[in-house]
């Protein structure tokens, strides 16, 4: 693997190994991306230094979700077989300063990167960066076993639905004993949870038995925040830009209380009930 | 408020149905066991039970349920009495008490599965182990 020997570190002094999380799911569309961009965006924000890594080689998403496909000039793969150096692939973002993203190959398949190599590089990141957040791919095959291979950290992304939880249920089965998993449930309605017609958090979480990292809604910001490629944890006035941030200050430890799960009020709060 | 609605009009909550379902469904993902060989099984230990006590058939309730890192099989068996001529316990080696008759032939098929089903290679992550509750319970 190549590796710039001048790397544009903040300071010589060697610095602590940075953290290293798969973002996973098993089943695909639960949001894996978004989540990484979010959490990752957030983290940035606070200040350290962050790194996506999109593992999805073929269907190369993070960099529309992020906003910054535009940009990206070289991708993983072009890293691994030397074509590129890791300074040239890393893109970065103009909104955070501390944030980078490294693209998966679009033209390429899953089966083109070497495991070990894959592991490599995000040992080295891990020497750059505070957080390498990797994007995994949905599925539990070759992908999967690259994205996690380098992680120590795994984030589930599940939303509450009984395909999404049986998958989930498996990936921590795939993920062993000796990461650390945590949970993001995404894509929650608390209306229809209030009416009996979706699974609630305790409902997922009585099956995963996880340590439950954020809550998600399904708010209408995010869509739009994709849409126009700007991560809605770094928009201030949205609820759920908020609750990408709680979720980045428990990453990194200045938040130790639970995520609160949203409910929506009955008719009869929403008449009697404080408002605020 | 809402579930006693919804329990008066005899409909029950979608997420209540989604539930179930996937309790069931991991169930047999974990066992490795698939949902009619679960089935059998209870079919059976009702059957081997009842060679013993006289139970309440209709009344049997056997559960899975997902502990910590394993597999539960909860029965509840409600016993009417004892039967007459109950087998003994532990039967010195004499040669083991003849079967009921006949088993139907679906019966044994599923059988069969569920040994087989138990041959295969066991998952890492979660240990599968059956433990039975049998709790007493006079109607």
């Amino acid at each position: 693997m190549i590796q710039r020997e001048e790397a544009p570190a903040v300071s010589a002094v060697p610095r602590k190994r940075g953290r290293a999380i798969v973002i996973t799911s098993g089943k695909g569309g639960v949001g894996k991306t978004t989540t990484t961009a979010n959490t990752g965006a957030a983290l940035a924000a606070t200040g350290a230094t962050v790194v996506l890594v999109d593992a999805d080689v073929g269907l190369r998403n993070l960099d529309i979700v992020m906003g910054l496909e535009a940009r990206v000039r070289y991708h993983v793969l072009d890293v691994l077989e030397g074509a590129a150096t890791l300074d040239d692939a890393l893109v970065a973002d103009k909104r955070v300063p501390a944030l980078r993203l490294l693209a998966a190959a679009q033209t390429r398949e899953k089966d083109d990167v070497d495991t070990i190599a894959f592991r490599d590089l995000i040992g080295s990141l891990r020497e750059r960066f505070d957080y390498v957040l990797i994007d995994c791919p949905a599925g539990i095959e070759k992908g999967f076993a690259n994205a996690i291979v380098g992680a120590d950290e795994a984030i589930i992304v599940c939303t509450p639905e009984v395909s999404a939880v049986r998958d989930a249920d498996r990936v921590v089965g795939l993920l062993g004993d000796e990461r650390s998993v945590k949970l993001i449930v995404n894509r929650l309605r608390p209306a229809l949870v209030r009416k009996g017609k979706m699974l609630s958090v305790e409902d997922v979480n009585a099956i995963l038995r996880l340590p439950l990292l954020g809550v998600i809604t399904d708010a209408p910001d995010v869509i739009i925040s994709t849409n126009r490629g700007e991560p809605v944890a770094l928009d201030a006035a949205s609820p759920v830009g908020a609750s990408y941030r709680e979720i980045a200050q428990r990453i990194i430890g200045t938040l130790t209380t639970p995520p609160v799960v949203p409910h929506d009020k009955s008719i009869f709060e929403k008449l009697f009930g404080s408002r605020k | 408020m809402f579930e006693f609605i919804q329990r008066f009009f005899g409909k029950p909550a979608s997420s209540a149905t989604a539930k179930e379902r996937l309790r069931l469904v991991l169930l047999s993902d974990h066992l490795s066991l698939a949902p009619d060989v679960v089935e059998a099984l209870k079919h059976d230990l009702i059957e081997v039970i009842s060679r013993y006590v006289d139970v309440d058939a209709s009344n049997c309730d056997v559960t899975f349920e997902q502990r910590e890192k394993q597999v539960a099989m909860l029965a509840n068996i409600p016993i009417l009495g004892m039967r007459a001529r109950p087998k003994p316990p532990a039967p010195p080696p004499a040669p083991p008490p003849a079967p009921e008759p006949e088993l139907t032939p679906a019966m044994t098929e599923s059988t069969a599965a569920a040994a087989s089903g138990d041959k295969r290679p066991t998952r890492k992550r979660r240990r599968k182990t059956l433990s039975t509750n049998t709790a007493p319970q006079a109607t």
